[in-house]
This record gives structure tokens, sequence and C-alpha cells, in this order.
């Protein structure tokens, strides 16, 4: 493609096992197979450089880039040590690094250029090079990811990458190394029973990869507060976000999945995402000002907006990704640790957050449309308001806004549509109400004509339900339901 | 053989700015001065180490995190170059270690036994975590006295601070029982600092002490806090409100290392040594010695 500043990009994970210890685990093997396929995709990209953001390189002090022309060590994971060593040489596009952190130091950040004998490089970044441009084919580049960077920061690192790009006058491939969810086993395993380490977790890194699948970067950018709180991502998987700003925030990518599997518990999935339209990049003006702006950002954090979800519809699990082999694992040596968390009784944590359905009328009050707190949904009061307006179906006023006439079948209709919007936004279903109560305004008129409409949308789901009358409801609505669900 | 004792333990936070500020001649960057508050605490408590003559250090570390288990060093002997990967710029030291791997096999196979998941560095490619290399070089800047350093569990990462606060206490009781075992005299060091919120700024400057504070009041508050009950001998009723003080205060304790410290020495009851407190890029650090032979003469 021609004036793009993006070839390609990737998402892989860096873990070590992939590449010293293959032979382990059969998910670990088909990883390191994929690996293969995404380095011979990667030898067909017209590119100058191979550009690299690592979750497992954590800086404090603004960004720090590689400027070593030619870093090398012989390196050991901390962790993974039993693993074995890894030799590197890195070849790295100093000026690339100097242009990109000149871009950063634009935007006020503080920015280091690092060439230091012996700096460690990270894991990740190690694990990727070594599989995916061995040779050093393409030169590298190497930033870091900055333990306290929010949305708003990391979006506008990733952007300044692209000003970066353009103005040296090269065309990347993109890696982003990065798990989806990132909760360890915490004991010994036998890796080739390795498991995504929750079914929850598994759960979620498949919405992502769908999402991936289907090109959808700025959706994913979107959503990555709600997956890291749900899934443990890498930290809290903002290097989507980086990778979202240096892609032009959209969803015009066409996405593949090499792989998917478990990695110590941990969602390792290698993805490409190649452009549909050529990646440009925005100006520094149009970065500062763009609607991750500063002052949206800071009312966001300032609300406590963190804790609020506004889940697009739930996406339908499509088999566009390999399936991780999830096998039973053999009795797990967990003895300690079992123990110790049945002595202080850790308990996980009940979900308990908010939902706001932009399908929705909007709260008359200061309440959310839904409220799920462990495996409940609980629905505020809804009524047959429509979104975006105050109108109300199925009623005539007079010229003095005097109610002379409603329909309470419109109306049921109305409030059931509304009921279904809020629990797919929060995604959960009609089919999963358990318990609805209903007020009426007027019991003995509009009891029998509500009743219908109910039966129609509930009679095979069998909800438990009570209906009362009441005096009067805000706004001049004839019903209203309160209903509880399962996610 | 003797039974085996813990003669003191060191709260020893590992800024890689006091080697940096003090210049020694492993350390390749080179300062003016810097953080002399915090290194001059250090220099008492290093004289009253030196005085206990111990047979080892043993170490727990927050830059050694590992995920399954204890981690423990196998080699008697480790050399190589230890660069900061947060601050290369003040801290790229080139140490020269001798590791008690009996002490650290014992303590493994006392974890064992108990349960606990371990394993033992056999790499000598393997390089050592700059937390433990920094206490180390400032609570004995000679060298001349063997070590054990353990990683850190990140049981507290992964489920909460009161699983983190029991991985820590079994690990203590562990290393109390291997040191007794042992017959040998140990210093413990929790290599940590208290609040650890850190600015994302620097000066140009790194030692320039205009800039040096706390990060945020409400940290500094605990932190005085905390110091305070360490003072007046509280140590048992500190560990009790430990996780609200690591949520509150960003601290980086939450890896253990305090706790394990403290669950080694039997919950002290006498005050400890408080030989000073300092901010460190916004992070609050306090060198605090519990030793059972100063008791009654602070």
């Amino acid at each position: 493609m021609e004036n793009t500043i993006v070839s390609k990009a990737y998402i892989v994970s860096g873990l070590p096992h992939i590449l010293l210890a293959p032979e382990q685990s059969p998910g670990w093997a088909r990883l390191n197979a994929a690996y293969k396929d995404l380095r011979e995709d990667i030898a067909a990209q017209d590119a100058d450089l191979i550009l690299y953001f690592s979750t497992q390189w954590l800086s404090i002090l603004g960004y720090t880039f590689q400027a070593d022309p030619n870093p090398e060590w012989l390196h050991v994971d901390q962790d993974w040590h039993e693993l074995g060593s890894i030799p590197y040489k890195f070849t790295i596009d100093t000026d690339f690094a100097e242009t990109y952190a000149g871009e950063v130091d634009q935007l006020g950040y503080k920015t280091k250029l690092i060439n230091y004998r012996g700096f460690p490089i990270d894991t990740g970044t190690i694990v990727a090079q070594k599989l995916l441009n061995p040779g050093n084919r393409l030169p590298a580049a190497i930033v870091s990811c900055n333990m306290y960077s929010e949305k708003e920061e990391t979006t506008r690192i990733g952007q300044a990458a692209a000003r970066a790009l353009k103005k040296s006058g090269k065309k990347a491939v993109v890696v982003l190394v990065s798990s989806l969810s990132n909760r360890f086993h915490t004991h010994p395993i036998d890796p080739r029973e390795d498991k995504i380490s929750s079914r929850k977790d598994d759960e979620w890194n498949r919405k992502v990869l769908d999402m991936l699948a289907a090109g959808d970067v700025e959706d994913v950018a979107q959503t990555v507060r709600e997956f890291a709180r749900q899934a443990n991502g890498d930290q809290k998987f903002k290097g989507m976000w980086w990778l979202n700003g240096l892609l032009g925030q959209s969803n015009n990518f066409e996405g593949k999945i090499y792989g998917y599997e478990a990695v110590w518990g941990t969602g390792a999935a290698l993805v490409s995402l190649e452009p549909t339209v050529p990646v440009q990049a925005i100006s520094l003006e149009k970065s500062m000002g763009s609607e991750e702006g500063s002052q949206a950002e800071m009312v966001e954090e300032l609300t406590n907006f963190d804790y609020m979800a506004t889940l697009s519809k739930p996406v339908k699990l499509k088999a566009s990704h390999p399936e991780p082999e999830l096998r039973t694992s053999k009795a797990d040596s967990t003895a300690h640790l079992t123990k110790i968390i049945e002595r202080v009784e850790a308990t996980k944590r009940l979900a308990d957050y908010e939902i706001v359905s932009k399908g929705s009328a909007e709260p008359v009050g200061t309440y959310p449309h839904a409220r799920r707190y462990g495996d409940l949904l609980f629905l505020s009061g809804i009524g047959p308001r429509q979104v975006g307006s105050k109108d109300i179906p199925g009623i005539v006023f007079d010229s003095n806004r005097k109610v002379v006439a409603y329909d309470i079948r419109v109306q049921t209709k109305a409030v059931i549509q509304s009921v279904k919007r809020i629990l797919e936004d929060a995604g959960s279903s009609l089919d999963k109400v358990i318990d609805i109560q209903v007020f009426l305004t007027n019991m003995k008129d509009d009891f029998p004509g509500y009743n219908e409409v109910y039966n129609e949308a509930f009679k095979d789901i069998r909800p438990t339900r009570t209906t009362v009358e009441v005096g009067a409801l805000p706004t001049p609505i004839a019903v209203e339901f309160k209903v509880i669900a399962r996610p | 053989m003797n039974k085996g004792s813990i003669v003191a333990g060191v709260l020893a936070p590992h800024p890689p700015h006091l080697v940096y500020g003090e210049n020694p001649p492993q350390n390749e960057p080179k300062s003016e001065c810097g953080w002399e508050g915090l290194r001059w605490a250090y220099e008492r408590c290093r004289a009253n180490i030196k005085a206990l003559k111990p047979d080892v250090l043993v170490v727990h570390s927050p830059h050694w995190p590992t995920v399954v288990g204890h981690h423990f060093l196998g080699l008697p002997h480790f050399k190589g170059l230890s660069v900061d990967p947060i601050f290369p710029h003040l801290f790229r030291y080139n140490y020269d270690v001798k590791v008690d791997v009996d002490l650290s096999l014992q303590i493994r196979d006392v974890c064992a036994k108990a349960d606990m998941h371990t394993s033992v560095v056999k790499n000598p490619d393997f390089r050592l975590d700059y937390g433990s290399i920094i206490c180390l070089h400032l609570i004995n800047p000679d060298w001349d006295i063997p070590v054990v350093l353990i990683s850190s569990n990140q049981a507290a990462f992964y489920f909460s601070n009161e699983v983190g606060a029991q991985v820590a206490k079994d690990l203590g009781e562990a290393t109390r029982q291997a040191i007794e075992i042992s017959g040998k005299r140990a210093v413990l060091l929790a290599s940590s600092s208290l609040s650890h919120r850190h600015f994302v700024h620097e000066p140009d400057l790194p030692e320039d002490m205009s800039f040096e504070r706390i990060h945020h009041h409400g940290q500094y508050l605990w932190d005085m806090k905390v110091i305070d009950m360490m003072k007046k001998g509280q140590c048992r009723e500190l560990l009790d409100i430990m996780p609200e003080f690591i949520e509150m205060a960003s601290a980086e304790v939450k890896v253990g290392s305090l706790n394990w410290m403290l669950e080694a020495m039997g919950v002290p009851n006498y005050p400890a040594v408080v030989h000073g407190y300092g901010t460190v890029i916004g992070t609050g650090n306090a060198v605090v010695e519990w030793n059972p032979s100063l008791k009654g003469k602070n």
C-alpha cells in the first residue's frame, strides 16, 4: 500500500516459554509455529524498520528509547530462569529513536535516550525480536511503557510515533508485545496441560480477539479498561491504546489471528492487522485537542467513571481463531497456597459496576440504567420514554400538555424494548430476566392491555412478577418495570 | 553446633539514587552529592550491623518478582553488571557477590517441607536484581559477608494483600527455622520503600535536592504513622494495618519484604531504631533497625 506509514501491525505474546521451551507444551509449540508464519509475513513487508512497544519494559520518568546502535547481552529472565539464557544483539535505528523522542518531547513528557552497555532489554522485546526479526533484517526501534500512564497519554505516545515515522519518511512494521489476560498459574503445572487461568479470562480474551479479527482496533481500545478489570490485562492492556494512537484510531484493518493459547495461564495471542486504508499521522495540534483530550480524561478520572461499563452489544463468538487446548489439569500441587487462601478467607471480589445504555432514554435522576452486583443485574425503573427525546409513545397531549389519551399496549411494548436494550448493553438478554415488578398508574383500566403485551414477551421466559398500582410515576407515563436479571 | 539466630533486621530501602549520591567505585555514573539524609542514616545503621559481626545477610527484594513460589540462588558466586532499567543513568553497578548456598538451600528445604513452592537459580548468566544489590551495598559496601537472596512472590498482586501477608509470614517462619538450624548469625534486610508513588519528571541534575519532596501529603502522613508504630514497638499492630497502608500509600511493602522480616523476627515488640527518613523522587523511605542488643539503649 502506498502513502502509509505502517505496512502492518502485530500483537504478540513475549513470554520466553514460546522461544525457549516450545517442546514442553503443544500450545507453546503452536505459538512458536505461528510466530514462524508471522516472521514470513514480516519478511514480505516493504518496511524500513520494526517498532516495538513492550509491556515488559516499564518506565517511570516519562518515556525511554533504546539508542544503543547495537545492544548485546546474554539475557536470563528473572522469573523463568530455568528455561535458559537468550543471547541477543539488536541493530537499532538510532535516528528514528531520536526523532521519536523529539516528538514525545513536544508533548511535554520526559524522554531519555538509552545508550548504556548492559542495559537490560526486556524479555518480551527480546522474545519478539528473536522470533520475528532474528537476523536484524529490519533495524529496530524500542519505546518503553510508562507504568503510570493512562489512556490519553498512552494514545498520544502512539500518535507521536506516527508523526516520527512521517517526519523521518519511513514505513514501519509495528509490534505490540503484550499478553491479553495476564493471570499466571501460581503453582507448578504440567506444561502439556497449560490452560487459561480462568474461564472468565478466556471469554474476555475471545471477545477481544473477535474484535481484532474483524480489524476493529478502535473498538478494542475503547474496551481496554473493562477488559483490564475483568481479565487482569497485561499492564492494564494499555499497549492497545498506544497501538490505536499510532494506527490512527480507526477500525480500518483486516485482522488475522495466527494463534491463541495459554502460556502459564496467561492469554497469549498472535495477531496481524493490515491497514485497509493508508495509516497517516495526525498533527501535534490535533493530537493535543483530540477526543482523548485532557479535560475529558480528567473528568473520567475524577468522577470515577472507571467503574462504569458502556459495553456495546455482546460479540458473538466466532470460530475465527484457534481454540486453545483447554484440558483438565492434573491435581495441582497447590496445597500450600490453597491453605493460605482458606486461612485468610480470600474471596473473589464481586463484580460491582454501573451500566449506562446509549440506546435507552437518559435517566431523569442520578442513577444508572443498571448496576451489576456479583452475578445479578439490577435495572432501575424503566419507563416507555424514547432515547434522545422526551417522547412517550402512545400518548396524546392537549395544547396545555395535559394527557388526553394513552395506549397502554404501546407504552408496555416500549418499556420492554428499553429493558431489552439495556440488558443487551450489559451483556445480558431478555431471556435472562428472573424477576419483574410492574408499576401501573391505573390498574383497573390498564391491566388487561399491559398483561396482553407482557404475555407475548415473557410467556416462555416466565420470570416472577409483581404488579402494583401507584398514584403517579415521574413524567406522564402509565407503566414502569423494575427488573432483575442474570448477566 | 549452636542454635542460629537473627541478630538484627533492617528496613533497607533501595533507591539507586543513594548509591549514585555516594559515588562508590563500582558504580559507573558519578554525582556531586545527594540524598544525604538517607545515606547518613545508612551509615549509622551500617556501624551497628558491622558490630554484630553477622555470618550472613538475607535479603528479600521486590525487584526479583516471581510468580510460582519463592526462588533462591543456588550458585556460590555471581559477578556482573546491574543496570537499573528505570534509572540507568544513575545505577550501573559492577557487583561481585558471594552467596551462602548452604543457607539458601536450608531455607528452601524448610519452605518445601511446609508445602511452599520453591525454585533454585542454577544459571550462571542470571543477573542479580538491583533492589538486592543496592541495599546490600548500602549496608555492607565491603561485600565481605555472604548473602542469601530471596525472590518476592507476587501473591499479593494475584490474590489480595491479606494473602500476600500470609505468604510472607510463612516464608518468614521458614527463614527463621532454617537460620536456627544453620547455627548462623543472620541479619535480615527488607529491601523496600514505604509510600511508593514516584514523580514522573526529574530535574536535569538528578541530585538537585531542591526538587526532592514527598509525592503527596497523605502518603507522608501514612509513612509517619507506620514509623511511629515502629518506634513504639507496635509491630503486631503494624502488620494488622499493613493491607490498608499498602492501598492508601501505594506502599512498596506490598510485595511482602517487611512482613517477611517482622514475622521471621517473631514480630518484635520492642522499639525500633529509626535511623532516618527521606524522600526519593517522591517516594517515602526509612532506614529502620530492629536489633535486640540495642533494646532499652535508645
